[in-house]
């Protein structure tokens, strides 16, 4: 196969990928989107395959077989609740790819026409450290977020004295180490640039807490793109830049709207050690205000006879499993001429659409799952705010306590409902560790119970 | 100008002409050469292969800002595990680092990264599959 078929066969796979992402702006026609992306990988897979420097089928054959079925076993076997974890992982796994890759062409650049093993073209060799650099941060950085939404690894934000001294020392010493391998070409240094990299990767996601997860695993996201792209400008491969930059910007894209969800800056993010248990001497008021508690029969009540419901999920729905029996309880519901609608925060979960997929998981039909500003302005109609495994997505003082943490991040006004209905397991605080006061409010009456006991509870009532 | 200075002149044109050919020749030599040392095409136009990725690079970022843009925030979760998946075109340069006949240090890294890289490709695919086959419409 010649240089130009192959670099045409490289460029319909690049649009290939583009069609994939672009499917995804409606449900409709994101399937389809899928296969256009399994077209293109197909294509890209086939065309190197093709070319002629590539002669041991066997070693890859074998190597495509073995990594396909773990893939497929582990993709089929996951839990949608454990998604965030999953997405994690595989992060992981394309950012040791990357230093795999950039170590190959490292020691045998003229596989790739890059120059002589300790004599590569300089302008080749940064991006390869580059690609080695960002692919080494994202592989231990994604481990540490796999283990924290695993619960391998406490979730709540490691912060220790000089850490940001630290890590920006380690910085520049890798900024520095780069400099001398280019110049150099040392063998050493490029191992060090890796090892290097390595441990800033398990540094900067060790004191960010549970709750910007979501940030985190889109800010993976898009370091494993630009890992990509650091290995494509350095094969020279003009389809590894395009796929790069794809998933670099919506990864990056994916942060932004994040951040903004919960007004935060994408730095106070990185730099970390918001969450978590709230730092000591605040004291808890609720002793001195008072709760209204209920049952399901209550809960169930005040529902049958309600005109329209809002459903909140948040990721205490997804911990409990309590999607398939909120749907039941919402069947029941609708079929007694209440209009039931859900409401989405953009953070809900930890990670972007967490909350969609788990409802669609649980044939929710995707029509009645709104994002926060198509029905905020509808709670002050709404005779039920049904608040499941949410906390600090619907707290007032976003809006009204200027000494707040979440100060400033748009909220859902659950309380502008008739009644509010919080479930909740105790009257622990949410991750941002601020109280909720929407606990003390008249309107609000509190569920104390697990996510899905209470949905079963009241399906039972309502029978 | 009289007929023995233009047979110069032609001589001349005539010499010139052939140097140029030669010098085209080799020209050709250099960009098959450079064309086969690498798969980056521009090199033989004469531009530097980085000013040509990042030209790419630049023009990508623009399209994935606005296909991102459109992707409807229910879908944010596929959108992340199937660019997960894609980004896995990083099995591209393992194939190249794995594909020489000879076992050396290289085309082990390669084969580690051929493995890792069809993990996650074989995973991403499939769980977006899984996901989005839920986001059917309903009843």
């Amino acid at each position: 196969m010649t240089e130009n078929i192959s670099s045409i066969l490289y460029l319909v796979s690049s649009v290939c990928f583009i069609m994939a992402l672009r499917g995804l702006s409606s449900p409709e026609t994101s399937r389809q989107g899928n296969v256009f992306g399994i077209a293109g990988m197909v294509v890209a897979i086939g065309t190197t395959l093709a070319l002629p420097s590539v002669l041991s089928y066997e070693v890859i054959i074998a190597g495509i077989v073995i990594g396909g079925a773990i893939g497929s076993f582990i993709a089929w076997k996951i839990e949608m609740t454990a998604l965030p974890q999953l997405v994690a992982a595989f992060h992981s796994l394309v950012g040791l790819a990357a230093c795999f890759v950039a170590a190959a062409a490292y020691y045998r650049p003229e596989a790739y026409g890059i120059g002589e093993f300790l004599a590569i073209h300089t302008s080749s060799l940064i991006e390869m450290t580059l690609g080695l650099a960002i692919g080494a941060v994202t592989f231990t950085g994604s481990i540490i977020a796999f283990g924290k939404l695993q619960g391998l690894i406490t979730g709540s934000p490691l912060v220790f004295k000089g850490q940001h001294p630290l890590n920006a020392l380690l910085g520049v010493g890798l900024v520095g180490l780069m400099v001398w391998v280019v110049r150099d070409q040392t063998e050493i240094g490029f191992w060090a640039i890796l090892v290097l990299s390595l441990l800033i990767g398990v540094l900067i996601i060790l004191p960010i807490g549970g709750a910007d997860m979501p940030v985190v695993i889109s800010m993976l996201n898009s370091y494993s793109g630009w890992a990509a792209c650091g290995i494509g400008f350095t094969l020279g491969n003009s389809l590894l830049i395009v796929t790069g930059a794809l998933v670099g910007s919506s990864g990056a894209i994916l942060s932004y709207i994040m951040c903004k969800g919960m007004n935060r800056s994408f730095f106070s993010v990185i730099l970390g050690g918001f969450g978590g248990e709230s730092p000591g001497g605040a004291p808890r008021t609720q002793g001195d205000k008072s709760i209204k508690t209920g049952s399901a029969e209550d809960a169930a009540f005040i529902m049958e006879n309600a005109a329209s419901v809002i459903i909140v999920p948040g990721y205490g729905m997804a911990v409990a499993q309590a999607q398939h029996a909120l749907r039941e309880m919402c069947d029941i519901l609708k079929s007694r001429d209440v209009t039931v609608r859900y409401a989405i925060h953009p953070v809900a979960g930890r990670m972007p659409g967490h909350m969609n997929v788990l409802l669609a998981e649980a044939n929710v039909p995707y029509e009645q799952v709104l994002e926060l500003d198509e029905i905020n302005r509808d709670f002050n109609q709404t005779d039920v705010a049904f608040v499941i495994g949410a906390n600090d997505v619907t707290n007032p003082a976003a809006k009204t306590d200027p000494t707040s943490p979440i100060y400033g991040m748009p909220i859902l006004d659950v309380e502008n409902a008739r009644t509010v209905l919080f479930i909740k397991r105790s009257m622990a605080s949410g991750y941002a560790g601020v109280d909720n006061e929407l606990f003390f409010r008249d309107n609000t009456m509190m569920l104390f119970s697990d996510a899905k006991k209470m949905c079963e509870e009241v399906v039972k009532a309502l029978k | 100008m009289n007929a023995e200075q233009l047979l110069d002149h032609a001589k001349q044109l005539a010499t010139e002409a052939e140097r140029l050919a030669g010098e085209s020749v080799r020209v050709a030599q250099k960009a098959a050469q450079s064309a086969t040392g690498s798969s980056d095409i521009t090199q033989s136009a004469g531009v530097d292969p980085f000013i040509f990725g990042l030209t790419v690079l630049v023009l990508a970022c623009f399209v994935g800002y606005y296909v991102v843009w459109r992707v409807t925030p229910a879908l944010h979760s596929p959108l992340m595990s199937v660019t997960n998946a894609i980004s896995s075109v990083i099995i591209v340069g393992a194939l190249i680092a794995a594909g020489p006949a000879e076992t050396n240090f290289s085309q082990i890294m390669g084969f580690c990264a051929v493995v890792l890289a069809s993990v996650n490709i074989f995973g991403g695919f499939i769980v977006t599959q899984r996901m989005l086959s839920m986001f059917k419409k309903k009843r």
